[in-house]
């Protein structure tokens, strides 16, 4: 969680050429930690993406005789839950809404934070001042209470939490896309731009861009693996994803009552959410190191 | 400029920059209460409310004034200690969220200081001993620590040590459900799961900062010097952990209060009577202003806590007499 403050003194990327982005997956490819890490979220991504054909169950229909059974029981090779449904398929399709919910809210905070930063770095003076000081309120609150704050304010519900995560990327992104185009406005090519009489947005879109939306993608990737447990640990308070929906964090939560039944079937949306996090931080930090991004 | 007078105006530079991020705090929890769908009033009020009635109320509380007006008065009595009056249980929001607090702080304390001393203990050796077995542990377990959903890893640890083995509690703070403290086994033995499940974050954290700062402090030309000098290990190891010293410990003031503000998720699974149960209280009774109190409260923690954490980053620094 304190990874949000970090990341103030990135510094550019090396200047994308023709030949940057091979390099960059030769480095890459080069690093087993991040390649394994890779494998297991391309897996994850695709049981979401397959959920419906690869589930051995209907993941909402449950049976009270066979509530809460343990591993290997026949036909419930991951045993059932609390109201008899089929573990397996549904950590399956739970991959869906877990996936999304701590995907999406970093994908829109890259965006509007990078548009916020770059903004305000290029723009420089009071202006950026004024947005900057902005920001740093939200950096006033740990990023978990932000997001309880807001959803719990706007009230419970998928769509809220989306938002109220959203919101608090939307700081750390900013701040680090502001410093890296401050860096990068100061550099001798922009002042040339400038001084042969280029439009403010030509300079942007030619010359800041460029330079800067790798080493803000590079931090906006090690987000996710937050956003994951943040997103998750939302729907486990009762604030993201409702029932009977498969959501890991949702499953935690409903289970909890069995630890003392069946304690590991209780625990297994955990290792997933566990496993999903931890394989974006390795492949974000294979990333970085790829791309060259120093922090 | 002496180098009294250049900390004194640093202080002042620290303490001004403070005052306009606790105003957006206030701001941003003002706007809590109107982010929310339907009116304040809403759970106060019968479903079947006359619209008079209502619009009576909404006068009464003052809901029908400008934004600003609102905000002015709400500010002022915040500054004043009247957090306003919880709709839950009509006692005052200020006295409830200082009780969780205390619980709050005792635990987020413990798990700050054990996070600490583990982190800086593996961060060191880590660094010390560039690529060695300890050193691989140290990274694994700080990746390990920032992955790891905190709720989950809580869940486990109760069920090992409180289902399966019955060695500690599983919930609450003390014998029988009570909520007051006391300095004794009974009490202590419900801390420990909870106090060592938060640790995890701060030990990952601490453990990398500690290994890259001694690390870089081992590279640089003064330790070359030193050594050339004749120096004992023992007498190096006092300068790096001298330079050290200073990040380390900004790094933990800053990991406390994220631990104060973030502990409404372990709070949950250990049913400790902190801010974080008031929190979950307050939203799910729809208890506006105990929610837009507890948050309050914590920010402004975490926004001091900063302030303190800068001002003794900056006295700490050996550099800093020397300017």
């Amino acid at each position: 969680m304190a990874s949000l403050a970090e990341g103030s003194s990135l510094t550019a990327a090396r200047t994308p050429t023709a030949g940057y982005w091979t390099g960059v997956w030769r480095r890459l490819r080069r690093d087993p930690v991040a390649i394994g890490a890779g494998l297991v979220l391309l897996l994850i991504l695709l049981t979401a993406v397959l959920a419906p054909y690869i589930a051995p169950k209907d993941p909402y229909a449950g049976m009270t005789l066979r509530r809460l059974r343990p591993f290997g029981t026949p036909g419930y090779p991951l045993g059932s839950d609390e109201l008899g449904r089929d573990m397996l398929s549904r950590l399956i399709f739970g991959a869906r809404l877990s996936l999304f919910m701590g995907v999406t809210p970093v994908i829109i905070a890259f965006f509007l934070g990078s548009g916020i930063g770059i903004f305000a770095g290029y723009v420089g003076g009071r202006v950026n001042t004024l947005i900057m000081r902005t920001i740093d309120v939200f950096y006033a609150f740990p990023s978990v209470l932000l997001a309880v704050a807001l959803s719990g304010a706007l009230g419970a519900g998928f769509g809220n939490a989306l938002l109220s995560l959203t919101v608090v990327f939307i700081p750390p992104i900013a701040r680090v896309a502001e410093a890296v185009t401050t860096q990068v406005r100061s550099r001798d090519f922009v002042e040339a731009a400038r001084a042969s009489g280029a439009r403010a947005l030509t300079i942007v879109r030619v010359h800041i861009l460029g330079n800067v939306l790798g080493p803000i993608f590079v931090y906006a990737t090690s987000l996710i693996s937050v956003s994951m447990i943040l997103a998750s640990g939302l729907s486990f308070l009762g604030l993201g994803v409702r029932p009977p929906e498969p959501e890991w964090g949702l499953m935690l939560n409903t289970l909890r009552t069995a630890i003392y039944v069946q304690p590991w079937v209780a625990a297994l949306p955990g290792v997933m959410i566990f496993i999903t996090s931890l394989s974006f931080n390795l492949f974000s930090d294979g990333l970085r190191s790829a791309m060259d991004v120093k922090q | 400029m002496s180098a009294n007078a250049s900390m004194l105006s640093i202080l002042a530079r620290r303490i001004t920059y403070t005052i306009p991020i606790l105003l957006g705090v206030a701001i941003v929890c003002f706007a809590l209460v109107h982010i929310a769908p339907g009116d304040p009033l809403v759970s106060v009020l019968p479903p079947d409310a006359s619209a008079d009635l209502q619009k009576m109320l909404l006068a009464v509380y003052g809901f029908d004034r400008p934004y600003i007006e609102q905000f002015g008065r709400w500010l002022w009595r915040a500054v004043n200690g009247d957090l306003g009056t919880s709709i839950a249980t009509g006692r005052p929001v200020a006295a409830e969220v200082f009780k969780a607090v205390g619980n709050t702080l005792r635990l987020a304390v413990l798990a700050t200081a054990i996070g600490f001393f583990f982190g800086a203990l593996f961060g060191f050796v880590a660094g010390y001993y560039r690529d060695s077995f300890v050193d691989k542990l140290a990274s694994a377990l700080s990746v390990f620590g920032v992955s790891v959903p905190h709720y989950w890893l809580g869940m486990v640890l109760v069920i090992i040590f409180a289902a399966e083995l019955g060695w500690l509690p599983p919930t609450g703070a003390g014998p029988g459900g009570s909520t007051d403290w006391a300095w004794d086994w009974a009490h202590l033995r419900h801390m420990i799961l909870p106090a060592v499940t938060m640790s995890v974050i701060p030990m990952g954290i601490v453990a990398r900062t500690v290994r890259a700062l001694v690390a870089e402090i081992l590279a640089q030309e003064f330790v070359v010097g030193l050594r050339a000098k004749g120096l004992t290990d023992r007498g190096i190891f006092r300068h790096v952990v001298k330079n050290a010293a200073p990040t380390a410990l900004a790094v933990m003031g800053l990991q406390l209060g994220y631990l104060l503000g973030g502990s409404i998720l372990i709070e949950t699974v250990f049913s400790w009577p902190g801010t974080g149960f008031l929190l979950n209280a307050a939203i799910f009774q729809r208890d506006l202003p105990l929610l837009q109190g507890t948050i309050l409260v914590l920010a402004l923690f975490f926004v001091l806590l900063n302030l303190i954490v800068d001002i003794l980053q900056t006295a700490l620094d050996p550099r800093i007499e020397r300017g």
